[in-house]
């Protein structure tokens, strides 16, 4: 007999999100020996897979799903990992200890760790609720938008991020007409120097797209119901049959929140400690949704932080706690250009232009009261592997060695270790 | 068909391998955790490079890209064996391949 009242489940330590954060967490727990029940708790229908391939390879039709899975199905049963999928957790009880789901069930928990990511931004403008404006966050978002490809030829993308213009990239090698739309007067505004902005701008015009900065959207026009266009604020109206939204996320953290749980100002992520736990008792929060004290007060969205608390997340659980001190890194793939990049160039005073003349590619060090803070590398993978070390130690080097082509980075890690 | 994977501890592990699948999710769907693989097979970030002992039969590799090349020379473990182990995809060629996960850079 079940009530809606009735905890019907019970957790020894219960995942709320079903990503690369969540997934990596469970992963951790038992590596590190967690012998307890684990539930995972995700509200897409499928298992978790890579979610970076869905503005990638997915999108291009270049690799099935199979293939993105992070582990086979039957990996997690033969773990002992419940897998709850298709179901949303709502609210937070932290006296109880519970979790009530959207389709009124709970569960109960030892342990809770928020693993949730965040949820895209929505256009605010008239228009935005025509079939055919889209977002990218997830595999059913993706799968949509495949399925109305043969049909479009003009897109819009609306936002000059890394997601939107992996997108681009992918949908103008699928030989659609795309325009890009940016509010800002460059593209990656907020992660990299105008040198990386100016570069990357460059090759998607000289790919054939329509990239139009220091613009915004005032309405997305449509035709019985569907989208039709897009009317930019100085009043061109850009012909489109799809919009795809890339302008951010919103951390999915109001349960955590209303539950009592301290965050960021402005309500930017869950605040935690170096291992990854909430003010709320035996509840963590890892990933795209978490802040750490101890960092740059931002929130860092990318594969490797999800990872790295992760299992920051499972070890602490399991009673092997190890803090964590994060370098961040990120990759981006557009076209047949790869971008690697190390640590935060937030805040940077200086940047250092390292750009082989007869090369592909270049690297652009940033630099904060003179020490190495960050380092963006476009195909320039060796740069990226030997200068993560300058990047790690926040070594202070001579500008004019940085950018001599002719010095490996390697040696000058080497002198400087 | 299947491989042997050594493990960072020396242990040797016989897995079965997944044709058309690489290396990589053949090792961590078995349930060994020591790559991290944090890119997914993207050749961004060298989380999962192993050594390739020995391939059976005089078989040979598939050469690496350039991109693999770089990420793997520039590693303090590379040796001349070393390979990402995302690149390498199971088939019949790579039947009973041993290989050793490198240290962690
Ligand atoms: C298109 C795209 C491309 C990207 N490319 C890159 C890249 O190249 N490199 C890189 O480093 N990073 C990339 N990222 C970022 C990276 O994917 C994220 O940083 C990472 O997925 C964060 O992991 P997470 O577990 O915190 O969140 P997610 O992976 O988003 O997982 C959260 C999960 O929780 C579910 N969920 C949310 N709320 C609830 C709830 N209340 N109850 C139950 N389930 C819930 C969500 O549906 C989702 O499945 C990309 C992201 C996207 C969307
Ligand atoms: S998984 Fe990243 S390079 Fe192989």
């Amino acid at each position: 007999m079940t009530s809606a009242h009735s905890t019907i489940e019970h957790f020894d330590c219960l995942v709320v999100g079903g990503g690369h954060a969540g997934a990596e967490t469970v992963i951790a727990l038992r590596q590190a020996g967690f012998e307890g029940g684990i539930g995972l708790l995700g509200d897409e229908p499928v298992p978790p897979y890579e979610r970076p391939a869905l503005s990638k390879d997915y999108l291009a039709g270049k690799q099935d799903f199979e293939r993105l899975l992070l582990r086979p199905s039957e990996f997690w049963t033969k773990h002992g990992v419940t897998l709850r999928l298709g179901r949303r957790g709502e609210a937070v009880d932290p006296e109880a200890r519970t979790v009530t789901c959207d389709d009124h069930t709970t569960i109960g928990y030892g342990v809770l760790v928020w693993a949730a990511g965040g949820r895209p931004r929505a256009l605010t403008c008239p228009g935005n609720d025509l079939d055919g404006v889209r977002t990218l966050r997830n595999k059913a978002d993706c799968d949509r938008l495949i399925a109305v490809l043969p049909r479009s030829h003009h897109l819009a993308v609306i936002g000059g991020g890394y997601i939107g213009l992996e997108a681009a990239a992918v949908l103008r090698e699928l030989g659609k007409e795309v325009t890009i739309i940016e509010t800002l007067d460059r593209v990656l505004a907020r992660v990299a120097a105008e040198p990386v902005s100016r570069f990357f701008e460059a090759e998607h015009r000289s790919r054939g797209v329509d990239l139009r900065l220091g613009t915004g959207v005032t309405e997305i026009l449509g035709r019985e119901g569907a989208v039709s266009g897009v009317r930019l604020t100085d009043d061109t109206v850009i012909r489109a049959d799809q919009v795809i939204v890339g302008i951010g996320i919103e951390p999915a953290i109001q349960p955590l929140l209303r539950a009592g749980a301290e965050v960021a100002s402005g309500g930017t992520g869950v605040l935690v400690d170096d291992l990854c736990r909430t003010t709320l008792a035996d509840v963590y929060c890892v990933g795209d949704c978490a802040v750490m004290r101890s960092g740059p007060g931002v929130r860092i969205e990318s594969r490797q932080n999800a990872s790295e608390q992760a299992r920051t997340a499972g070890k602490a659980i399991s009673g092997h706690p190890q803090p964590l001190r994060l370098v961040p890194w990120f990759w981006s793939h557009q076209y047949d250009l790869r971008l690697q990049t190390i640590g935060l160039s937030l805040g940077h005073d200086q940047t250092v232009l390292r750009s082989d003349p007869g090369g592909r590619g270049f690297s652009l060090f940033y630099l904060k009261n003179g020490a190495v803070i960050a380092l963006d590398c476009i195909n320039a993978t060796r740069d990226y592997v030997q200068g993560r070390k300058l990047v790690e130690a926040g070594a202070h080097i001579d500008p004019a060695l940085l950018s001599d082509v002719r010095t490996p980075l390697k040696e000058i890690a080497a002198a400087t270790a | 068909m299947h491989f042997t994977v050594t493990t960072r501890d020396g242990v040797a592990h016989t897995v079965e391998g997944r044709e058309g699948t690489s290396l990589m999710q053949n090792i961590r769907n078995a349930g060994i955790e020591e790559l991290q693989a944090i890119c997914g097979g993207s050749i961004s970030c060298a989380t999962c490079h192993v050594y390739i002992d020995a391939l059976p039969g005089g078989a040979e590799l598939p050469p690496a890209s350039r991109d693999e090349g770089d990420l793997l020379d520039a590693s303090d473990y590379f040796e001349d064996n070393s390979r990402l182990s995302c690149q390498l995809i199971f088939g019949p060629q790579l039947d009973r391949v041993r290989v050793t996960i490198a240290p962690e850079d």
